[in-house]
């Protein structure tokens, strides 16, 4: 058997070399957004695609949320897949009434006449020091809407290889990048895809207790389940990868194993993904729960000033905190 | 803001006589080449949409309906657009664009079946160029001028080959002009350099508010500071509402960037069948355009060139049977099985619409049958 190919880069380079790759798959790729083309977004998730591609390919956008959704599901009716770059988290609200009411529906509303293969790219999370409206978890507005799939890598591999599986599908996809991981390097394996798109991953094994984080927060939790590890405790991490749909039956397998979870998550909690979370565990592994599920989110406050941020997003000490409560019982 | 005031394109005056201004003269150039046929099947459409639109509120009155959305008072508006659409062109409807519908073949029960609540549309874009009904208003624009995008980097427009070449039309009404879609759309379009063509049919009322609410400067121009350049049409004239589409739907085709028509037309009927308006308009101001009827205006002038009674005979009694036949049909019209609701959620596999669909079929065996 042949060696893998595998290289080195970070998230946000992993990303950029994914989108090449469906660009030169599939002449219908379009890439646009706000300042996408030529300076490759405020990320440089798309730097150099414009040289490679042209500005038939990948063009910037007007500044127009709306717009920009919009016009990729008329173009998606065209035959196009388009992959549009939200700038920040926090600029995606104009563009909820053609996410939810539109892209969402189409093919429902069409009765499988339209297909809607679009791809919204959003870079999301805390931690970069911004001001207002650029650290947003949306996660759950997205997840809770019928039609749409909402993924989120963690790590390079996965950006690299779930950006071309997103693309792929027929289904509009919510692909939520981790802002503050876009330099986080790891070894990328060029030549095949770890998972499919809605599976989730165990990234560390354990018997007290199943740990749950997607996205930013998954570096969070490994570091945390090495903290624990020092004091004796015994953490499996979950990265869930997918939002909608949660892949529920590798998340129940842990917890027949652990019986004690802990979700992480840097939305507020209230009504988040980390709650549907708890109640689906509650309503399908019951008897094998040894306590309750516990979230540990952001608080139910808007994002703070970023002074705050700090002691605001959920750290390892916070989980630890938790999986202390949930081991007491 | 006075209509009577701003310069408007008009071809066939509301008493019926016919004459062309000599800065239109284009415009009537196009009327020149139409034929007998063609002229008939304007009329035929629009009395045959309007006959439809009285049998459909009579349906939601009955309680056959959940709701009726007439279009009385706008058909020359959206017969004599819809025939100007091309044959490889594609139309992005609101939800009150029946006449549109029918010059594209799209079933008139298709509509009745959404307004009886058995489905959200459901006939092919693709196969009819006429896309679904849009109820959020402006949101179809956006779609439009994507689909516009596509066109062009397909290189399918400017080519002079006219089977290759095709260009958009998107339809919204004076209330939807205020949606901030709206005026995204505008801007896209225009510096796309979109295959495009905006129809507004201004028929005066966002359900009760009157168009001064809605705008300060006349629509036509609304274009103006996005690129976009203008045109008001008499939209109760059907040979300018035709001429005036069908100029600027052949120039977007060619690759002229996106126009804007502006149909000064007039809502007859109520918003919807929920709607009273008589709790916010006066009776005369109904009554004056009652005067400027449409149908009634293009019916003199037909006679004026000598088309005969026997036809105009012949529509009122196809009227008659189109209306029996609709009512047949929508009687029968059954509500799909509950199971259908997972379907085309998604178009791939989804864990939890499979799990639902089992969930509710154990249910409903459970439970004993289906209903």
């Amino acid at each position: 058997m042949a060696m893998s190919n595998y290289q080195e880069m970070a998230i946000a380079k992993a990303l950029n070399a994914g989108l090449r790759k469906a660009m030169q798959r599939d002449e219908k790729v379009l890439v646009f957004g706000e300042d996408v083309a030529r300076l490759g977004g405020v990320f440089r998730v798309t730097e150099g695609l414009l040289d490679e591609f042209g500005d038939s390919r990948i063009f910037n956008s007007p500044i127009a949320e709306s717009g920009i959704v919009g016009t990729a599901i008329g173009l998606a009716m065209r035959g196009y897949r388009s992959v549009a770059e939200i700038q920040f988290d926090g600029f995606v609200f104009p563009a909820f009434n053609q996410i939810t009411t539109q892209l969402a529906r189409l093919t429902y509303r069409s009765e499988g006449f339209q297909q809607m293969p679009v791809v919204i790219r959003i870079p999301v999370g805390g931690g970069i020091g911004a001001v207002e409206h650029h650290s947003e978890s949306p996660e759950a507005y997205f997840a809770h809407t019928p039609g749409l799939r909402v993924v989120s890598p963690s790590n390079p591999n996965d950006a690299y290889w779930m950006i071309q599986q997103a693309i792929e599908s027929p289904d509009p996809v919510i692909f939520l990048e981790p802002k503050r991981r876009y330099w986080q390097k790891g070894p990328v394996n060029l030549d095949t895809a770890p998972l499919p798109l809605h599976s989730a991953r165990m990234l560390r094994e354990g018997t007290d207790l199943t740990l749950i984080a997607h996205g930013p927060m998954v570096a969070t939790a490994l570091q945390a389940a090495e903290l624990g590890a020092e004091e004796g405790i015994s953490i499996e991490v979950i990265d869930l990868r997918s939002l909608s749909p949660v892949d529920y039956p590798t998340l129940l397998a842990s917890v027949q194993k652990t019986s004690r979870v802990v979700i992480a998550q840097e939305a507020p909690n209230n009504v988040s993904l980390g709650s549907e979370i708890a109640a689906r565990i509650a309503e399908q592994a019951y008897y094998y729960l040894e306590a309750p599920v516990i979230r540990v989110g952001g608080f139910d406050t808007p994002y703070p000033p970023a002074k705050l941020e700090e002691e605001y997003l959920p750290d390892a000490d916070r989980i630890l905190e938790a999986v202390d409560r949930v081991l007491a019982y | 803001m006075t209509p009577a005031t701003e310069p408007m394109l008009q071809l066939l005056a509301p008493d019926g006589s016919y004459g062309v201004e000599k800065e239109y003269a284009r415009y009537g150039e196009v009327i020149d080449s139409l034929g007998e046929d063609q002229l008939k099947t304007f009329y035929r459409d629009m009395a045959r949409i309007r006959r439809f639109d009285q049998e459909a509120i009579a349906l939601q009155r009955q309680g056959q309906l959940g709701l009726w959305v007439p279009a009385i008072g706008q058909e020359a508006a959206q017969i004599g657009s819809g025939y100007a659409v091309g044959k490889n062109d594609h139309i992005f409807p609101s939800y009150r664009e029946h006449g549109v519908a029918i010059t594209h073949g799209v079933e008139l029960m298709s509509i009745l079946k959404m307004m009886r609540g058995v489905n959200h549309g459901g006939w092919n874009p693709e196969e009819t160029r006429f896309h679904l009904y849009a109820i959020v208003l402006g949101s179809q624009v956006l779609h439009a001028v994507g689909y516009a995008m596509g066109v062009k980097l397909d290189g399918r427009v400017g080519t002079g080959d006219l089977d290759n070449d095709l260009a958009v039309i998107s339809y919204f009404g004076d209330g939807a002009t205020a949606e901030g879609d709206v005026s995204e759309s505008l801007l896209f379009a225009a510096v796309n350099e979109a295959p495009i063509v905006f129809f507004i049919q201004n028929n005066q009322w966002a359900i009760s508010s009157n168009i001064a609410s809605q705008t300060k400067v006349p629509l036509y121009r609304r274009g103006e500071g996005f690129g976009v350049p203008g045109l008001r049409v008499d939209g109760n004239d059907v040979l300018a509402c035709y001429a005036a589409t069908k100029i600027h739907m052949d120039e977007a085709r060619e690759g002229k960037g996106p126009y804007l028509l502006e149909a000064l037309t007039y809502r007859i009927g109520a918003h919807t069948t929920s709607d009273d308006p008589t709790k916010y308009r006066d009776e005369e101001e109904v009554e004056y355009w009652r005067q400027r009827d449409p149908i009634a205006r293009f019916e003199v002038f037909l006679r004026r060139q000598g088309v005969d009674e026997d036809f105009f005979e012949e529509v009122a009694v196809a009227g008659d049977e189109l209306a029996k036949d609709i009512r047949e049909q929508t009687f029968a019209l059954q509500k799909p099985p509950l199971e259908s609701i997972f379907d085309n959620v998604y178009s791939d596999d989804h864990p939890e619409i499979n799990a639902q669909r089992a969930w509710l079929r154990a249910y409903e065996d459970q439970m004993g049958g289906h209903e």
